[in-house]
């Protein structure tokens, strides 16, 4: 898989570096459990319905009794991926675009229930908002699972497999976007409980501090300018992604 | 006048405690003998250094979320699973310096044990071996939290122990000997990384 970076420092494993590309999982889970999932990847570009409804699922990571991790600020990983699923929902509902949020305040939810609430929204986007000390810019991670032809019935753990073509796309819209409003990104392949279960496309979005030139923090994850900064960014790139999906449904036949 | 009964019993109790003396003398120097015999089979040859080798550890760095190859010289040992022990607390210490690009605290000693298991070969596989690598529940609660530097830190293990293990195909990992959800709170640790999809990726990427 190769990445969009437009010649910038976005690119996650450069020159004679190397990287793991997809992953198994095993375990009994999988073994026993084949879960009926509705996929949602035929509810992107292949549905029968030329208007369906755009929904976009906002997971703010972490909540409750799980602090996640701590920033630099003090402030727990939490606090500031709620602020950010805040600012997020405000910003595309205010556009016109359905969204549903996994949690709404600090409690607790457990991976599984994540993915279920997006899985039950049938959703075209689903974004799992994180918050780091380390790094810089914005992390976009995408399932490190291989991709797999779309199946009535997939594991539970590994339905994102089905999804995987739709949210390298998603990733690729997101780093486009942020590159255009002189965001750092980097762009990487992960296995994260959450996203490899839902079957929508699905991107873990990443805030780390930013930095200038001299490699130092000018904002942290959790400042209410930056979160705006980076928020609106990502309603704009939405935005244009939905309209490039109503597009691709007016192709079908 | 001593009766010649007691004379008798007294010369028998000092026969019997001249022989039990002389008992006891005997089984002492048997025990002596067989201490002896002991420290004899101990090894008397020193342990032979092992020679240094070329390997290839793979440095992450959070500045760009990267994986640079490094060449260090190594006194690996022969044996496989010893040699991922090596390589692999090699690549701690040195994410343990003040100044790395991919700053981890605790070092070798974050790394409790590498086990290696043979894996048969079948219809969809290859015959490999899995590594197992068991990390101490310090060197978890210490690693920075986050999606980015935990997954470098998976990655540059399993990168590592390919790239000096070629057999070694796939990698588990367990904190204190238990399987464990995350490593900080956010990389799977529930599954199995192949290290056979590591791919060397040439040059920048565009798409």
């Amino acid at each position: 898989m190769r990445w969009s970076s437009r010649g910038e420092r976005t690119l996650r494993f450069p020159a004679n570096r190397v990287h793991l590309g997809s992953v198994r999982r095993t375990g009994w889970a999988e073994r026993i459990v084949a879960v009926v999932i509705f996929s949602g990847l035929a509810s992107f570009g292949q549905t029968a319905q030329p208007a369906a409804r755009f929904v976009v699922v906002l997971d703010a990571a972490h909540g409750g009794s799980d602090p996640g991790g701590t920033l630099s600020s003090g402030q727990p990983e939490k606090a500031a991926t709620l602020a950010l699923s805040v600012r997020l929902r405000s910003l595309l509902a205010a556009r016109g675009i359905a969204v549903v949020t996994t949690r709404e305040s600090d409690t607790d939810v457990l991976p599984n229930d994540r993915a279920a609430i997006a899985n039950h929204a049938n959703a075209q986007v689903c974004l799992n908002l994180h918050a780091s000390e380390t790094g810089s810019g914005v992390h976009l991670f995408v399932s490190s699972l291989a991709p797999s032809p779309p199946e009535r019935f997939v594991p539970w753990k590994t339905a994102q497999a089905t999804a995987i073509t739709s949210s390298i796309a998603l990733a690729g819209a997101l780093n486009a976007a942020l590159l255009h409003a002189g965001v750092n990104v980097t762009l990487g392949r992960t296995a994260l409980i959450t996203v490899d279960s839902m079957t929508c496309p699905a991107v873990a979005v990443e805030l780390a501090p930013q930095r200038g030139s001299d490699n130092q923090i000018t904002a942290q994850p959790d400042d209410p300018d930056y979160q705006a900064r980076i928020a609106t960014t990502l309603a704009t790139a939405l935005l244009e992604w939905r309209s490039e999906a109503s597009h691709m449904e007016a192709r079908q036949p | 006048m001593i009766p010649r009964y007691q004379k008798i019993l007294f010369l028998l109790l000092l026969v019997a405690s001249l022989a039990m003396g002389a008992e006891l003398w005997h089984l002492r120097e048997r025990a002596h003998q067989r201490l002896l015999a002991g420290e004899n089979s101990a090894p008397t040859k020193a342990p032979v250094i092992a020679p240094a080798e070329q390997a290839t550890l793979l440095v992450a760095n959070d500045a760009d979320g990267s994986l640079t190859p490094q060449a260090r010289s190594l006194p690996l040992p022969s044996d496989p699973g010893a040699r991922a022990r090596a390589v692999l607390g090699q690549l701690l210490d040195l994410y343990a310096a003040p100044d790395a690009a991919h700053h981890l605290a605790g070092g070798a000693s974050g790394l409790a044990q590498v086990f290696l298991l043979p894996i048969p070969a079948d219809a969809h596989k290859a015959a490999g071996e899995l590594a197992v690598v068991n990390l101490t529940s310090s060197f978890a609660s210490t690693h920075p939290s986050g999606i980015e530097t935990e997954s470098l830190t998976i990655l540059s293990i399993c990168g590592t122990l390919r790239a000096n293990l070629p057999e070694v195909t796939e990698v588990r990992f367990l904190i204190d000997g238990q399987p464990r959800a995350t490593l900080a709170g956010h990389a799977d640790l529930t599954r199995t990384y192949l290290t056979a999809d590591a791919v060397p990726v040439a040059g920048t990427a565009h798409e």
